[in-house]
């Protein structure tokens, strides 16, 4: 039986290794967006989950205590001891897809954050609060273009459909509680993610009827990522996250 | 949207800058303490939405808005070079334009 601090830790770590893989996928289109204006965009949104990646293992660290700081849990852990959910760690795939993956995971970790506003870790309710006003407007900047692109050309229609149908196994995952969240839900430190499922079908279901997309009808779920069974992809992308703080062990930037 | 020509001779209104990328829209926006909206850059976007969050995203990231107006650059009327003597005389002839011409009587507090 882990104890409430091994707990806690790990739940920290689920919600900080999801914005910082995320956050690394979205900074790959720096430089090769479809258009200067995006490119920005995608780079702000990156910056803003990197940031809140950053306060999360933080906290994660110090609530571990065993001297791990955010930059050692980020840069000198493998893939196996990631906790991310698939979803995040998948290649970028096309400009659609990339967008469909960020309107899934901003509308779960919007709920997210808002739920743990009220989280009795002083500490873990303020990076949640900090988090809410980011999330908005990266839902706002990704409902906008899924209907923009569904409800677009043909083939943006197309590319966006094949978006929604190539990530749809992997949302399930995000809702999927296992002892840790129930744990850290009971003592309200943290927030039981199977409680976000309803309000967060409502409105991708929403978002995606508005942009004239249908939702696959498999319901056959991926999962893995957090016990820490990841896509071959992940070790591939941590290998080039992580060289430059692997080469220069104990550097400081 | 069609660019629409201009008329030979008339204001450059109306008239989208030629451009192989989305609509070009000029951005306002609106420091902190009530200042008036001040022109800031232009942005491309499909649609005002998407102008709006362009220009939120280059022009307001730092805390230095508290509003921000984009329009389409082609609904701005703009001066031309050739309107600098009839527009813009600074009318350095007429110093009674100005209020330091005035004698303030005396007994008045300023």
């Amino acid at each position: 039986m882990a104890s409430k601090s091994e707990q806690r830790a790990e739940y920290l770590l689920r919600l900080g290794d999801d914005r910082l893989v995320l956050g690394h996928r979205l900074s790959e289109w720096c430089g090769h967006a479809p258009i200067l204006e995006e490119d920005i965009a995608l780079a702000n949104i990156a910056l803003d989950l990197v940031g809140q990646a950053t306060l999360l293992l933080g906290r994660a660290g110090t609530v571990e205590g065993k001297g791990r700081d955010a930059d050692a849990l980020a840069y000198l852990r493998e893939a196996v001891e990631f906790r991310n959910a698939l979803l995040v760690e998948l290649p970028k795939g096309d400009f659609a897809l990339t967008i469909v993956r960020q309107l899934f995971f901003g509308v779960f970790v919007l709920l997210q954050a808002e739920a743990l506003q009220k989280s009795t870790d002083r500490d873990l309710a303020g990076i949640a609060a900090k988090g809410v006003k980011e999330s908005r407007y990266h839902v706002r900047h990704s409902a906008d273009w899924v209907v923009k692109l569904g409800a677009g050309t043909e083939e943006s229609h197309a590319r966006t459909q094949r978006g929604v149908d190539d990530l749809w196994r992997y949302t399930g995952e995000l809702f999927l509680a296992d002892d840790v969240d129930r744990a850290v839900a009971a003592e309200s430190f943290g927030v039981d993610p199977s409680t976000l499922e309803s309000a967060w079908q409502a409105t991708v279901r929403d978002v995606l009827s508005r942009a004239g997309l249908t939702i696959p009808a498999t319901t056959y779920m991926q999962r893995g990522g957090r016990e820490g069974r990841h896509t071959e992809h992940l070790g591939h992308m941590l290998a080039e996250m992580q060289i430059v703080a692997r080469s220069h062990p104990g550097a400081s930037w | 949207m069609a660019n629409e020509s201009t008329t030979q001779g008339s204001r450059a209104d109306a008239a989208e800058p030629r451009d192989s990328q989305w609509p070009l829209w000029e951005v306002f926006v609106q420091p902190p303490g009530g200042d008036p909206h001040e022109h800031a850059g232009s942005v491309h976007a499909v649609d005002a939405e998407s102008a709006l969050q362009n220009a939120r995203d280059v022009y307001a990231r730092r805390g230095e808005a508290v509003s921000i107006w984009v329009v389409r650059s082609g609904q701005i009327t703009a001066s031309t070079p050739e309107d600098m003597g009839p527009f813009f005389d600074p009318g350095n002839d007429k110093p009674y334009r100005h209020p330091q011409f005035y004698k303030i009587p005396r007994g008045i507090k300023v």
